[in-house]
């Protein structure tokens, strides 16, 4: 197991920097970023002494290793466009990400496997029939619908929720975090829900398919066989032999959640991350965008080891072939 | 009273057009202390009477007529509830295959201690002390310690003993035992059904053995009933139904069993089958295609009795942990230093249980594997380690394979005629798409589909039908050596009798020379001129078939043959033995 873990830890660190290397061409191919800072008037000797400054004038392997070193310190220069460090401003943006995509994934778990495991056992109920078709919109209806609709309908309609931002903030060592507030929580709603719907969805999808494979299989039918009550058969034996494929989708898609915010965070006006994004991609402000790039893999890989490790914990076939 | 009494049973699955009657007229009692066999060919309804008697029929099937009484209490109407109280308590039952009826995720404790739990409602300590002692009466060793572990670190015998363990959890009056053994090699069997007749015996249980193996039933039961499209045909003591049978259909699936005291001809089939198989038009193999292009070995023409394949001190190393240094790897030896020869135009037979390296052979010649040690000569040449393409090729063309499981064994997206044309377009030996398409049709005439089954997916054939064409498919490069690995091992008695019946015919007609690899020694006998018993990787033994079965020297094969269920009571009317 360990062994496994550290060949897996391995594989991340040479991933995270076949990444870097990509965030640091980004910088080389894309413009002159000395054109992108200053205005025309600035005289080329003015120029030469910011290139100098940067480290511009280096060799390229030794502008790579400063570009790691500074990574791996999160450490990632000063924005173009609004001259902060970028580190900075996207700690400062983190957090309203990570709350708005933790709870919102929690939100779509929470809903999404008990309304798997219903559809799984009663497959022909009316019930299930009508959580199959709402999951169905789910799935096919885009994100910025759905979130226009539903700040019409509660925001503008009926005045229950707020249609955009976070509500009020409580500073918690330097987290800010929207859960110690009533407006922060009511802020979350919308965003969170229109975020989890499709994950919502999905799992849900997954969960009743698996649901429906695992209780076709000889175990179920020699534990029902037994005597075992339909609670611990349906909710013990037959739901933890699907969490395997509905682990691995959760990962990702909660991977995706953060990466990909960017819709629900601009139809709500949400100061998150991917907002962030946006404005760095239009003003073409390279270092965010390559922090960016690298805060997002570094989550993918960090959040694949974890479902790995999570494998194990599950299923005790892979724990013994792992020791051998 | 009888423990348990079934009267006029029927069970039908509603279906849109019109209900299927999965069993009808059922009528059977089982005693305590007793074992009663229901034997039949698979679809016969033996298993939805297991199901019928548990309350656990696959939905929408249901009981539309007939009782079922559990010492003299009906419990065919009993509400969901009150039927839990009885399933695992009063009726427990075993499945099939030991490897899927036992949750991989959980220890055997936590099932074992569940389930007692449930059952009689003891305390964590008091059901872990049953839990261990159960293990322990069904002979596992060390229980104490072997208890935490997870399912897949016993082995397929050691799982159904477990399995067992868990149906007795409860002190049951009644076990149905659904073919408890079929997945298990002979020794392990033999060990399992020993068990299930002393369980009976001290327990004072009533078992109900589902199983289509006679042999199973000639060694455990004191009672059969036979069973023949959803009805029982026959009820009888063991002794009558296996000497002396009644109905026709007994009498024909008695004889299709496949002996291992004496040598038949043929296989006899099982004749009563009302659809029997039609005619196909039967082509002379010696002018058509078929029988052609034989000559172009590239060696020397090989004569009868020659030396077709050599085997020089095979090894084969699977590596079971990888490492860049060479030092670190760790490997399973699956196959060593094995040597023998098989010669033109015989049936080469190869033996062995699970696990002792007789696939791996197979696909060591076949060209799948690449050995670790040794080589494969084919006609005097070494086809281990060809360089060239195109000699390669030409050697796969002669070695041709049929699989174990007809269900995955054909592309079920690809059409009959395209599976057996793939193997002649591949190797391009029609000068025409209109000629292959000819050789196509014929040969799904010679294994006795007919030509128009060519336009019909795989699925829409029964396991039989699918091992005539993969049979075809195999037959279709024209090959000298064809390799069968277990093509029976999946199917009925009749069927598996027409199936071999098939390969011996072609054998004959085509002077093909097969590797035929089994688990089962009456098939053995019935289809090899020489036979090598495989253990562990290793070769025991090299004989005539008839010698091996008469005098066996190594003593694994006596091991074999004693452990070979006695099959003294079959009736050898109306056999034609071969001297």
């Amino acid at each position: 197991m360990i062994t496994f873990v550290l060949h897996r830890l391995w594989q991340a660190i040479v991933v995270m920097a076949v990444v870097a290397l990509l965030a640091f061409t980004m910088f080389r191919f894309v413009g002159d970023p000395v054109n992108q800072m200053v205005g025309i008037e600035t005289t080329p000797e003015q120029r030469e002494i910011i290139r100098e400054s940067l480290g511009l004038n280096d060799a390229v392997i030794v502008q790579f290793w400063s570009f790691i070193k500074g990574a791996v310190q999160f450490e990632f220069g000063i924005s173009y466009q609004w001259k902060k460090s970028v580190s900075d401003m996207i700690f400062s943006r983190l957090p309203a990400t990570m709350e708005l995509s933790l709870v919102s994934a929690v939100f779509s778990l929470i809903i999404a496997i008990p309304m798997g495991v219903y559809t799984g056992l009663n497959r022909n109920s009316v019930l299930s029939k009508f959580f199959l078709s709402i999951s169905l919109i789910g799935v096919s209806l885009p994100t910025f619908l759905i979130g226009i609709l539903l700040i019409y309908l509660f925001a503008v309609q009926l005045h229950m929720l707020p249609s955009f931002g976070r509500g009020e903030i409580v500073d918690v060592g330097g987290w800010t975090t929207g859960f110690l507030t009533v407006s922060g929580w009511k802020s979350l709603i919308l965003p969170a829900f229109t975020l989890g719907l499709f994950q919502m969805t999905l799992i849900m999808r997954l969960v009743r398919s698996e649901m429906l494979e695992v209780l076709r299989t000889d175990y179920i039918k020699f534990a029902r066989a037994r005597g075992l009550p339909s609670r611990i058969v349906n909710f013990g034996h037959a739901l933890k032999n699907t969490l395997i494929p509905v682990i691995t989708i959760t990962g990702l898609q909660l991977g995706s959640l953060i990466a990909f915010a960017i819709i629900t965070e601009t139809v709500f006006q949400w100061p998150g991350m991917g907002f962030l994004f946006v404005e760095a991609v239009r003003d073409v402000d390279i270092p965010i965008m390559s922090a960016y790039l690298l805060l997002i893999a570094f989550l993918f890989v960090t959040i694949n080891l974890v479902v790995d490790i999570l494998y194990f914990v599950v299923d005790p076939r892979l724990r013994v072939s792992g020791k051998e | 009273m009888s423990l348990l009494t079934i009267r006029g049973l029927r069970v039908e699955y509603p279906g849109r057009k019109s209900d299927f009657t999965a069993v009808r007229d059922i009528d059977l009692t089982v005693e305590r202390g007793e074992i009663v066999g229901l034997v039949g060919e698979s679809g016969a309804g033996k298993s939805t009477i297991g199901s019928a008697i548990m309350g656990l029929l696959d939905l929408p099937g249901r009981i539309t007529e007939g009782e079922i009484l559990l010492e003299g209490e009906r419990i065919d109407n009993l509400e969901s509830h009150q039927m839990r109280k009885i399933r695992g308590n009063k009726i427990s039952m075993i499945f099939q295959d030991p490897l899927t009826s036992l949750n991989p995720l959980y220890t055997i404790e936590k099932q074992l201690i569940e389930t007692i739990q449930q059952h009689k409602g003891l305390s964590d300590k008091k059901a872990r002390r049953e839990a261990i002692d159960l293990l322990e009466s069904v002979g596992i060793a060390d229980a104490e310690n072997r208890i935490s572990l997870y399912p897949h670190q016993f082995s397929g015998g050691m799982r159904q003993r477990v399995v067992i363990a868990l149906a007795l959890c409860s002190d049951p009056d009644l076990i149905i035992a659904d073919e408890p053994t079929t997945a298990l090699d002979v020794s392990i069997q033999a060990t399992i059904l020993e068990l299930i007749k002393k369980l009976t015996r001290e327990r004072n249980v009533g078992v109900i053995l589902i199983t289509h193996d006679m042999g199973v039933i000639a060694e455990t039961t004191s009672r059969v009933a036979v069973m023949y499209r959803s009805r029982i045909v026959e009820t009888g003591t063991t002794d009558q139904i296996l000497g002396a049978p009644n109905h026709e259909y007994t009498k024909s699936l008695i004889s299709a069993v496949p002996r291992a005291d004496v040598k038949l001809v043929r296989f006899p089939m099982v004749n009563y089958i009302e659809s029997a198989e039609e005619e196909y038009k039967t082509i002379d193999l010696s002018t058509h295609w078929l029988g052609k292009g034989r000559e172009d070995l590239g060696a020397a023409a090989i004569k009868d009795g020659d030396k077709l394949i050599e085997i020089e001190n095979l090894g084969m190393d699977f590596i079971t942990r990888h490492s860049i240094f060479p030092g670190r790897r760790q490997y399973f030896t699956a196959v060593k230093n094995v040597s023998f020869d098989i010669r033109q135009g015989e049936v080469f037979g190869l033996v062995g249980e699970s696990g002792s390296g007789k696939s791996t052979v197979a696909r060591i010649i076949a060209g799948l594997y690449k050995p670790s040690g040794g080589k494969v000569m084919f006609a005097g040449q070494d086809i281990t380690s060809l360089s060239n393409h195109e000699a390669r090729q030409a050697v796969h063309r002669q070695i041709q394979m049929i699989f174990q499981d007809p269900y995955s064994s054909l592309n079920p997206r690809m059409r009959v005629r395209d599976v057996v044309a793939e193997p002649i377009r591949h190797h391009k030996l029609a000068s025409t798409p209109r000629e292959a398409m000819q050789i196509v049709d014929d040969l799904l005439e010679q294994v006795g589909l007919g030509a128009e089954a060519g336009s019909k997916f795989p699925h829409e054939f029964s396991g039989g039908q699918r091992q005539r064409i993969s049979i075809a498919r195999a037959l279709a490069t024209r090959p000298t050596f064809l390799i069968c690995d277990e093509p029976t091992s999946a199917l009925d008695v009749s069927i598996q009798a027409q199936v071999l019946n098939l390969l011996k015919d072609l054998q004959e007609s085509l002077n093909l020379t097969i590797l035929f690899i089994s688990h089962d020694l009456p098939v053995i006998r019935q289809m090899c001129d020489r036979v090598a018993v495989m253990r562990n990787g290793e070769l025991c033994e090299i004989s005539e078939t008839r010698k091996l079965f008469e005098q066996p020297v190594h003593e694994h094969t006596q091991e074999l043959m004693r452990l070979m269920p006695n099959m003294d009571h079959l009736s050898h009317e109306g056999l034609q033995i071969q001297t």
